[in-house]
């Protein structure tokens, strides 16, 4: 029926096309023989010689191009076909077979990629870190992947849980947006242990930004954004192993598999399991010094790609198990449970996580493409500590939708969308009940623009209705501009808002006897307030030659400043308060980084960074407690030349130096327990040694803390942990000292392409 | 009658005429490097009508995205030629060509072979 109705329509069209413009225009299609069947070319130019008229054939070779006799060279070229010229006399159809020019010689290009590098174009402050350099760091989850990167500071973790805290730009880690391919992950109850929940060898890739971030990922990001890229099942080996073993009884299991299923699906099934199961007290003091451990993680990736039609989805699933035992020596949780025979603290964690993504982009419009993310977890957390117990059920759906296109041209590039976002936390604090639910709607326009020379910038702005926070704007701007060869001059300020969920974020508060003191009770989240902050940024980077190698250097200077903050208070030794700020809050953080090839393959980085972050408390103005003045590092790395069996040997030592950390004032304790005002410099020192014996095999062996460093008591009052003043959270510096690892890699790589 | 069966005839044929909006073409422009890269892109995306312009260092290709009602490939070729980038159309003028940094100059067979 169609196919009769299509035909005379087919024809009426012809026809009246060639009744009224016969004279006008000439059609014709363009076509190549491949293997002796015709193939239309798109894309094609044709065009008159001398005339300033042209087209471009379509999807099926076909193009029409006006014509006037006095046109006379019609020229039909494209690319990688020899290009020819017709002699037009008169205005019939056009077809025409194009001949391939001979084969052009493929080109390879080889140059040593920097394994970290901040770029020279981007308008925001981005450090990327490739998996060669999340290497350096051999253990073993996302918490210990920044001991090689400077703008990251990593806490010594508190004396029970032997968690480990990253701070940015002298702020915790609640107040980083962290993300894993872009949906927010690490939040809620899972803030202090999340990076622990993702090991080293599912990230590919990491993506660091200082400052305000983009607007597109929410509204919480104060001090930056870090996002980890997990592996792609397509690009994956098929087969991967890492097992590691370290002197402190930690043992790791990571396997990776990934097959492809079909011409378009891919799957990677990821397994990590660790564990401590050794008691150690090196410092006598009667407490582990490193809690006992055991985590199984397993995460299933389904990956869809349809490059011809621009269809990108992955789908995962995991699911983590992990448990955790601490505190005194002959702590048995069957026996000892909720007694006063020992001081012991377990907490167990189960979660379960499945996200979606899909991604279109228009083949034919490449600079348009549609995303959609969705995420769903369920995390729940008990535990206790000594008498106080902790229980926490955090369930989060997170789902974010983004458009992507041009005004004009591809100078000017736009992301628009929309998200929502909900959170139920159901949490037990001691004998209280806490419950919350929220939610939000927003929507985000970010502007991109590119002169594609020296100026590039990006201006985002979003608003969220919050069921708690309220409806208000999140703007966020970067600005890159580079005046000479080799320079980029970066600007970015943002505001950003969140709900600070305390109980999770400062979990190791637990782990003492202070009180929990809310001061104000007329805020919607804990009786307090949301916190609001803004952040300034300024950098500067410059790349250099100097004797024959490159390296660049850094300076940047960020402030935040604080609206509200709830201050955490550990002032008073005998609680802790939570309060909104009344007064000033500020961190300013000024970093120096130098990156520097000085010898033959022998790369150096040095920075130095000085902070000064304070709030007024209630007692008056300090400096953030634990928080060095001055931190100075030093990493350099050494690799052999790759020989024809792929064997070489890489060689990383990295020193780290902080200056004196202010105590919490304890001058409220007995004198046995006060502690001085200042903690000791902490200076510490890690090597590591890879020897690769071919593609498919390596071994390495490393050493943390070889100068075995550490603090004597870092547990106040270790002696009477029922009584008060028992504190654990007073860590300046490391307390289980020096020890070693080994470890190996064992990788199947694909078949090569024919 | 006749008017509007000589409308529809004009208007069929206006719509046989209907241009691409999103027309898609790749043309060979010669250069060496990625000072070269910022250059053709820049003078690409400086003619009305280009949404997207990039240009491979390696294969010498520049891929477009142009409508086609606003613009054609004569009209982008002869920008990128001002811009001194010699490509299949258009031959930059010297003087053109002289305007670009020397360490671009792609006819030279020295400057070529430095970026091989």
């Amino acid at each position: 029926m169609l196919y009769i109705l299509k035909k005379p329509l087919i024809f009426i069209f012809l026809f009246s096309s060639f009744l009224s413009f016969s004279q006008d225009e000439i059609k014709g299609e363009i076509l190549e023989l491949v293997s002796g069947k015709e193939q239309p070319i798109y894309g094609a130019n044709v065009y008159w010689q001398n005339h300033n008229i042209g087209r471009i054939s379509n999807e099926d070779g076909k193009f029409s191009i006006p014509y006037r006799p006095d046109f006379k060279q019609l020229i039909i070229s494209y690319v990688g076909y020899m290009a020819d010229t017709l002699t037009i006399t008169d205005a019939s159809y056009i077809k025409h077979f194009l001949e391939p020019e001979s084969n052009l010689e493929e080109v390879n290009i080889s140059t040593r990629k920097q394994s970290t590098s901040r770029s020279f174009l981007n308008s925001k402050n981005v450090i990327n870190v490739s998996s060669d350099e999340l290497l350096k760091a051999a253990c073993c989850n996302l918490s210990e992947s920044f001991e090689t990167n400077p703008s990251i500071d990593v806490n010594f973790s508190d004396a029970i849980t032997g968690t480990k805290q990253v701070k940015m730009l002298g702020l915790d880690s609640p107040y980083i947006l962290i993300t894993t391919e872009n949906v927010p992950s690490i939040r809620g109850a899972i803030q202090t242990n999340g990076l622990s929940f993702i090991p080293g060898t599912w990230v590919e890739s990491l993506q660091i930004t200082k400052g305000a971030g983009s607007v597109v990922n929410g509204f919480e990001s104060i001090t930056g954004q870090i996002n980890a890229e997990l592996q792609k099942p397509s690009l994956d080996y098929p087969l991967f192993v890492n097992a590691f073993a370290g002197i402190n009884g930690r043992i790791e299991l990571n396997t990776h598999l990934n097959t492809k299923v079909s011409d378009k699906w891919h799957t990677g099934l990821y397994i990590h399991g660790n564990q401590r199961a050794e008691k150690f007290d090196r410092n006598k003091d009667g407490f582990l010094d490193l809690p006992l451990k055991q985590q199984i993680n397993v995460l299933n990736r389904w990956q869809y790609s349809d490059l011809e039609n621009g269809i990108i989805s992955f789908i995962n699933v995991k699911y983590l198990n992990d448990k955790m035992q601490s505190g005194q020596l002959d702590f048995d949780p069957d026996i000892d449970k909720f007694t006063t025979n020992h001081w012991g603290s377990e907490s167990d964690t189960e979660r379960f996580e499945t996200s979606f993504k899909l991604g279109y982009v228009n083949p034919e419009i490449p600079y348009q493409s549609l995303g959609i993310q969705a995420d769903f977890s369920y995390h729940d957390q008990n535990s206790y500590f000594g008498f106080r117990v902790h229980e926490i059920r955090h369930t989060s759906l997170y789902s974010n939708l983004i458009y992507n296109s041009i005004i004009s041209n591809s100078r000017h590039k736009i992301k628009t969308g929309i998200s929502f976002m909900y959170d139920s936390f159901d949490e037990l604090v001691d004998d209280t009940d806490y419950f919350r639910r929220d939610n939000s709607v927003g929507g985000f326009f970010e502007y991109a623009f590119d002169n594609l020379s020296n100026l590039t910038l990006t201006a985002g702005l979003r608003f969220d209705q919050h069921n708690r926070l309220g409806f208000f704007l999140t703007p966020r701007f970067h600005l890159r501009y580079t005046p000479w060869a080799k320079s980029a001059w970066r600007v970015s300020f943002g505001r950003g808002k969140r709900a600070a969920n305390i109980f999770a974020e400062y979990h190791n508060l637990f782990a003492s006897s202070r009180q929990i003191n809310i001061l104000n009770t007329n805020g919607k989240i804990y009786g307090l307030d949301p916190e609001i902050a803004w952040n300034y940024g300024i950098s500067y980077l410059q790349g250099f030659n100097l004797f024959g190698k490159t390296g660049d250097i850094t300076f940047d200077f960020y402030r935040t400043d604080f609206q509200n903050q709830v201050v955490v208070d550990w002032e008073d030794s005998t609680q802790i308060r939570f309060y909104n700020l009344d007064g000033q809050s500020f961190s300013n953080v000024f970093q120096m980084e130098l990156n520097y090839e000085l010898l033959e393959r022998v790369d150096l980085r040095f920075a130095y960074k000085h902070f000064d972050v304070q709030t007024d408390y209630v007692d008056g103005r300090f400096q953030k407690p634990l928080l060095p003045r001055h931190r100075v590092f030093l990493n350099l790395g050494y690799s052999t030349l790759r020989k024809e069996n792929g064997s070489l040997w890489k060689f990383d030592i990295t020193y780290n130096w902080l200056s004196e950390q202010r105590f919490p004032s304890t001058d409220l304790s007995p004198a046995e327990f006060q502690l001085p005002e200042e903690s000791p410099t902490v200076g510490t020192l890690n090597a590591q040694v890879t020897k690769v014996f071919s593609d498919k095999f390596e071994i390495y062996v490393g050493g943390e803390n070889m100068t075995d460093v550490r603090q004597p008591n870092p547990i106040v009052n270790s002696q009477n942990p029922f009584d008060s003043f028992f504190d654990s959270n007073l860590v300046y510096g490391p307390i289980f000292g020096y020890q070693y690892y080994a470890g190996l890699r064992f990788k199947i790589n694909k078949p090569k392409k024919q | 009658m006749k008017t509007i069966i000589t409308g529809i005839v004009l208007l069929l044929g206006v719509a046989t005429f209907a241009q691409n909006k999103n027309a898609k073409t790749i043309i060979e422009v010669d250069g060496v490097c990625g000072m070269c890269k910022v250059r053709i892109e820049k003078a690409a995306l400086g003619t009305k009508g280009v949404k997207s312009a990039v240009w491979s260092i390696e294969t010498h290709q520049l891929s477009l995205i142009f409508d086609e009602r606003k613009t054609n490939v004569q009209n982008i070729s002869k920008k990128i030629a001002e811009a001194g980038h010699d490509n299949r159309m258009i031959t930059a003028t010297d003087e053109a060509y002289e305007s670009i940094h020397h360490c671009c100059k792609y006819r030279d067979e020295e400057v070529k072979e430095k970026h091989d």
